[in-house]
């Protein structure tokens, strides 16, 4: 990796050349222009394969500059190898400042989810996209999807809710929710879990998506409507936990199951680590949390 | 009824190039009239049909359609988003293949549903029971609601296909060989159930077909093609009891041969 970094050195700030950087920013601000619309882009190569968030890093490459402070999160966490190698790629490309704290962070570039503290105003939060089009589910044709988004025919969204309940009897999507975007685009927030979707809503943070492989950018401005979509009679609801984090005691977030040991021994804790470990290192404890476990594991 | 058509067509023609697709047609069709245009392989059936449904664009000519709220349309100046809207309310079309009219992913009450869900029905249960009671309509078991069309008969296919497109009580539905792929059983089936369902619904149809048994049993009038011409047209008894161009004489007694 030593070789890489000097080489790397003589690359552009922020990995991209210039050009590529206005092509990219001239996408989001048409994104930004006509929120929930997917705008195409020409990806570029990035150090990193597809599924790796290369959509979600040319987006922040396009728009970080020498005074951001930078955090990575996958699933919520700061620590995983996808998050790490992110944040160390931006470290070395635009030597910007990085942190794990929400508050701190001017972007927060995520594959699934949105951090618990509350976003403000300034920030921005840049989503890796896997697949942009809700509609492909059930139409694999691109151009009737983009056919169907310019005439606002959605009522194939709701055919899936529909399959939903028939099979399930209740809407089983828990994933990559489809929302409505200012009364107007239909949107997939994907990967991220449903329980973050009113978080999308009215947000006062900049919400910018970047699917590398299907290169298309998309984008919510701050305090724009973002309306989960449902049946009168299913009205969407949001995953519920019957215990709170068994670290931090935390109620009404999002809780991952980690498991213990090989006896089937599990424990649900907040999959926001830096959310739980700022509730912890104010003294709010879960059931598990006591001595006998080891901090931050 | 009114005493103003549902569709009027002037001198319609397409061209594929220099090859003639359908050339000069005109013909009036009337609210809840059954039209049936017949005629051998690549006599322009299908083509015509198409540019009627506005699936293909015709080189020349006009077609008017008068709308719910009886304005004249001409339907090659409308908007897409228009023309789409008409034929998922208005409209029907039956294809012969029923995978060509069906999303064969989704269960047959989403199949039924969908156009409901399309114009902004956003209650499940009714949405649900509507599919229910069409379904009954064609003669599907409501135990089979869930099930994908990919598990159905080619004849349930063909039902569900024409459930799917009258759940919202178009006034015009065009259909290209409905029967076509069938057994011959299973055929005369669901003639009988087209032909109840137009009867009771008021619906104004045009079907293409090549079988003359089937423009006999659902048309009230019909036109036969010849390389893209219409070459006779009147009300189906007496085209077929007492066919005039020589060319329908020759249709007609092929067919008594058979
Ligand atoms: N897409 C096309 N491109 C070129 N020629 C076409 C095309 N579609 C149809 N044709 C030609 O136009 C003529 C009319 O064809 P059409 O499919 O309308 O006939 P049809 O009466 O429906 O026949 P069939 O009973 O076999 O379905 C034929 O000569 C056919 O070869
Ligand atoms: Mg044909
Ligand atoms: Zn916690």
């Amino acid at each position: 990796m030593t070789t890489a970094a000097t080489e790397i050195a003589t690359y552009n700030f922020a990995y991209l050349d210039e050009q590529t950087k206005r092509m990219i920013r001239r996408a989001i601000l048409k994104g930004i222009a006509i929120p929930g619309y997917q705008v195409p882009f020409a990806s570029r190569e990035m150090p990193m394969p597809y599924g790796w968030g290369t959509g979600g890093v040319q987006v922040t490459a396009a728009i970080i500059g020498p005074d951001d402070v930078l955090k990575v999160i996958d699933q919520g966490a700061d620590d995983t190898t996808n998050a790490v190698s992110i944040r160390a790629f931006f470290q070395k490309v635009a030597d910007v400042a990085v942190t794990t704290e929400t508050a701190k962070a001017t972007i927060i570039q995520t594959r699934h989810r949105i951090p618990e503290h509350p976003l403000t105003a300034g920030q921005t939060l840049v989503y890796q996209v896997p697949i942009p089009e809700p509609l492909r589910f059930l139409e694999p044709r691109e151009t009737e999807t983009r056919k169907m988004h310019a005439l606002e025919e959605y009522g194939l969204m709701h055919v899936k809710l529909y399959e939903d309940i028939a099979r399930h009897g209740r809407i089983a999507t828990t994933y990559a929710y489809p929302v409505k975007v200012e009364g107007r685009y239909v949107m997939d927030p994907s990967p991220t879990p449903k329980f973050d979707n009113p978080k999308m809503h009215m947000s006062p943070a900049l919400q910018l998506f970047g699917a590398g492989r299907e290169k298309r950018i998309y984008a919510v401005p701050p305090f724009t409507r973002v309306v989960s979509l449902d049946f009168e009679d299913h009205p969407f609801e949001i995953q519920t936990f019957d215990q709170p984090c068994a670290l931090c005691g935390a109620e009404q977030v999002y809780l991952d199951e980690v498991i213990l040991d090989d006896k089937g021994g599990h424990m649900f804790v907040c999959s926001d680590t830096d959310h739980c470990e700022k509730r912890q290192a104010c003294g709010h404890r879960g059931h598990l949390a006591p001595e006998a476990l080891e901090p931050a594991q | 009824m009114t005493d103003e058509p549902l569709l009027r067509v002037t001198a319609l023609s397409k061209y594929y190039g220099s090859r003639i697709g359908c050339e000069d047609i005109s013909f009036d069709l009337w609210p809840g009239e059954v039209l049936a245009v017949v005629g051998e392989s690549g006599s322009g059936k299908t083509t015509l049909l198409n540019c009627l449904a506005t699936r293909l664009l015709p080189t020349s000519g006009t077609a008017s359609y008068r709308m719910r709220d009886n304005q004249w349309r001409d339907l090659y100046r409308m908007s897409e988003a228009e023309r789409r809207f008409l034929m998922r309310t208005d409209w029907g079309f039956v294809h012969q293949n029923p995978a060509d009219g069906l999303r064969m992913t989704v269960s047959a009450g989403a199949n039924v549903g969908e156009r409901l869900m399309a114009i902004g029905d956003r209650h499940y249960g009714n949405i649900r029971s509507t599919a229910v009671d069409w379904l009954g309509r064609v003669e599907i078991d409501e135990e089979r609601i869930d099930d994908e069309p990919r598990a159905f008969s080619g004849g349930m296919r063909q039902r569900l296909q024409i459930a799917r497109n009258l759940v919202t009580g178009p006034r015009l539905v065009f259909m290209d060989e409905p029967t076509g792929g069938l057994d011959v059983s299973v055929q005369a089936r669901l003639l009988d159930l087209l032909r109840g369902l137009v009867t009771d619904l008021g619906l104004a149809a045009i079907v293409v077909t090549h079988d003359l048994a089937v423009a006999r049993l659902l048309s009230q009038r019909m036109m036969v093609m010849k390389d893209g011409h219409v070459v006779e047209s009147g009300l189906t008894d007496r085209v077929l009891d007492d066919p005039r161009a020589p060319y329908t004489q020759l249709l007609v007694s092929s067919i008594l041969q058979v």
